[in-house]
């Protein structure tokens, strides 16, 4: 048998397995093996660990900007994603031109190429100055206005496709049983359809969500000490990259674990009276890491 | 036919009056699929309290007809009248425009409809379904409203689903949920587009008992079905489409004993 085929039938190498794990036991011991040539070379526990759960004011503002831009960002996409579905579904054909090319630069283009060129580029022309705001005697700068606004408007033109295909996916008789009893379009889909194609949005909705407190992470470009900015400056001051860099990432991660709890919870509730819904959403084992858990037989089994 | 006040009807405070002895006028009727022309000329008129049932094979252009009268779909050339209103379009200079949707969507309160599938909206219960159009539509205060809902759920006989969703129900308690929720918007006339096709045998009978109850009640009624023992026993006067025209017209008796076109008898001879 040759060496590549073991190495198929053992999956990772045990070679490369090795070095990974005593890469990682230098690492939790501190003896690196480059010796004093280097200020730093031994994992800085305390910086590390402090960064994490005494974490100053900083990194609590920067936790702060980064939830709130995207909780503010996500709504202006979700609000921005119905309209730009409706439009794409208008019977005026200017409308739903307008909408496609509208979906088609935002997501033919790069994030960080919006960014810089809406705030940069726009500014720079004095098309619009992103002047700082008040907003109930909170001042608001106007990086953060700008990098909201393409955030969300990124968002709107990913959220639209998703829309779209929630409403696509309601019986076109939802639609004439309204119609018939007398609502208007606009009511019907307000009232009957929307709702309905809410159950089937809100799990690529919430993946979505995931995403984009990550990608605020772009910010930075604005100039915006969101949470990942706050540690490129921490890093900066006391030279410690891999501490800061991977405390910024546990953060990170557990924004993201804590949203997969809220979205478990939120397609829970949305499932209820729903036709042949689960009591449950996917688990959190399974959002996380992609585990199908074994089906129940109860689920199988048919019939009224 | 004598008309009692009775129980489904009384509880939406009794017939609707139209304001007209005709409550449909259909004139030369015409409709296209693309080539494919599926209404040809139909002309027909139903009048206040009459129960009409349309029959003929699949494709006939049974159902495209009686959505065409609520406007569902366009029709190509002729007039439908609903109560003396044209339906779905204004006329500018004889020729049809179709009218803005808000004059369509008041047109509908007046056309009640039962949809084949149900069409009951799986995310609200069964009094939500009933009460929604007449608290969005017709602004009824809220008590007002789901006293109506209760009412007319008492009168189809499910005054204890009140809170259930319709996928709990049976396909006949959901068409029966239905039936109510269009009587909800105080219709002057109800069209049935094959209400009891897609539900089992054993509740066929429940759904037709309410439509025979409203019959009786005097409701205008436009019923397409393939259910000749419901014809022969409410039917003011039976129709006969094939091809997209209707070519045979009578009672019910007429249909059973004395059937004059070839296809209607072929037709009859493969239903009953």
């Amino acid at each position: 048998m040759t060496p590549s085929r073991i190495s198929r039938t053992l999956g990772p190498r045990p070679a490369v397995v090795l070095a990974g794990a005593s890469s990682l036991a230098l690492l939790v011991t501190g003896c690196g093996s480059q010796g004093a040539a280097t200020t730093h070379v031994a994992f800085d526990w305390s910086a590390f660990t402090s960064s994490l759960f005494t974490p100053d004011h900083l990194i609590l503002a920067g936790l702060f900007l980064t939830v709130v831009i995207s909780v503010i960002s996500q709504a202006i996409g979700v609000i921005l994603g119905v309209f730009l579905a409706l439009a794409r579904m208008a019977k005026a054909a200017p409308i739903r031109w307008i909408a496609s090319i509208y979906i088609w630069v935002f997501r033919g283009t790069p994030l960080l190429v919006q960014l810089v060129f809406f705030y940069f580029g726009v500014g720079a022309v004095h098309l619009f100055g992103w002047n700082p705001i008040n907003v109930l005697g909170l001042q608001i700068p106007g990086a953060i206005q700008a990098g909201i606004f393409v955030l969300g408007a990124n968002e709107g033109a990913y959220m639209s496709e998703i829309v779209r295909a929630g409403i696509i996916s309601i019986d076109p008789g939802q639609m004439e049983a309204a119609k018939s009893l007398g609502m208007t379009y606009a009511q019907a889909m307000r009232r009957i359809v929307l709702p309905q194609a809410a159950r089937v949005i809100i799990p690529p909705l919430g993946n979505e969500f995931n995403n984009m407190l990550k990608t605020t992470s772009l910010l930075f470009v604005l100039g915006i000490q969101e949470l990942y900015e706050t540690f490129v400056i921490k890093q900066g001051q006391n030279y410690l990259p891999f501490e800061m860099y991977l405390a910024c990432a546990l953060w990170f991660l557990l924004l993201t674990t804590i949203w997969g709890f809220i979205q478990a919870r939120i397609e829970r509730q949305f499932a209820k009276g729903a036709p042949g819904a689960p009591t449950s959403g996917p688990g959190l084992r399974q959002r996380l890491f992609g585990v199908r858990p074994a089906v129940e037989p109860s689920l199988v089994s048919g019939g009224r | 036919m004598t008309v009692q006040p009775h129980d489904l009807l009384a509880a939406i405070g009794g017939v609707p009056k139209p304001p007209t002895e005709v409550v449909i006028q259909a004139t030369d009727v015409n409709k296209w699929f693309g080539r494919l022309h599926v209404l040809r000329d139909i002309s027909m008129t139903v009048k206040r309290q009459e129960v009409v049932v349309v029959i003929g094979a699949s494709g006939s252009g049974k159902t495209t007809f009686i959505r065409c009268v609520n406007h569902l779909e366009k029709i190509q050339s002729g007039r439908i009248f609903v109560n003396g209103h044209l339906i779905g379009y204004r006329e500018v200079n004889g020729k049809l425009v179709e009218d803005k949707e808000s004059n369509i969507a008041k047109q509908r309160q007046e056309i009640g409809m039962v949809f084949q599938r149900f069409n009951l909206f799986p995310h609200k219960t069964a009094l939500e379904n009933i009460i929604e159009a007449p608290l969005l539509v017709r602004k009824t205060p809220p008590a007002e409203a789901t006293d109506m809902g209760k009412a007319l759920l008492t009168r189809v006989g499910l005054a204890a689903k009140a809170d259930v969703y319709p996928a709990q129900l049976s396909g006949g308690q959901q068409q029966r949920v239905a039936i109510a929720r269009a009587l909800a918007m105080k219709p002057a006339l109800m069209l049935f587009d094959e209400p009891t096709s897609a539900l089992d045998p054993e509740m066929i009978g429940e759904v037709l008992e309410v439509m025979k109850e409203l019959a009786r009640e005097g409701m205008t009624m436009i019923v397409v079905t393939h259910e000749m023992g419901f014809a022969r026993e409410v039917a003011d006067r039976v129709l006969m489409m094939d091809e997209g025209q209707i070519i045979e017209e009578g009672t019910p008796e007429h249909f059973f004993t004395n059937p004059q076109n070839e296809r209607t008898k072929s037709f009859l001879s493969k239903i009953l």
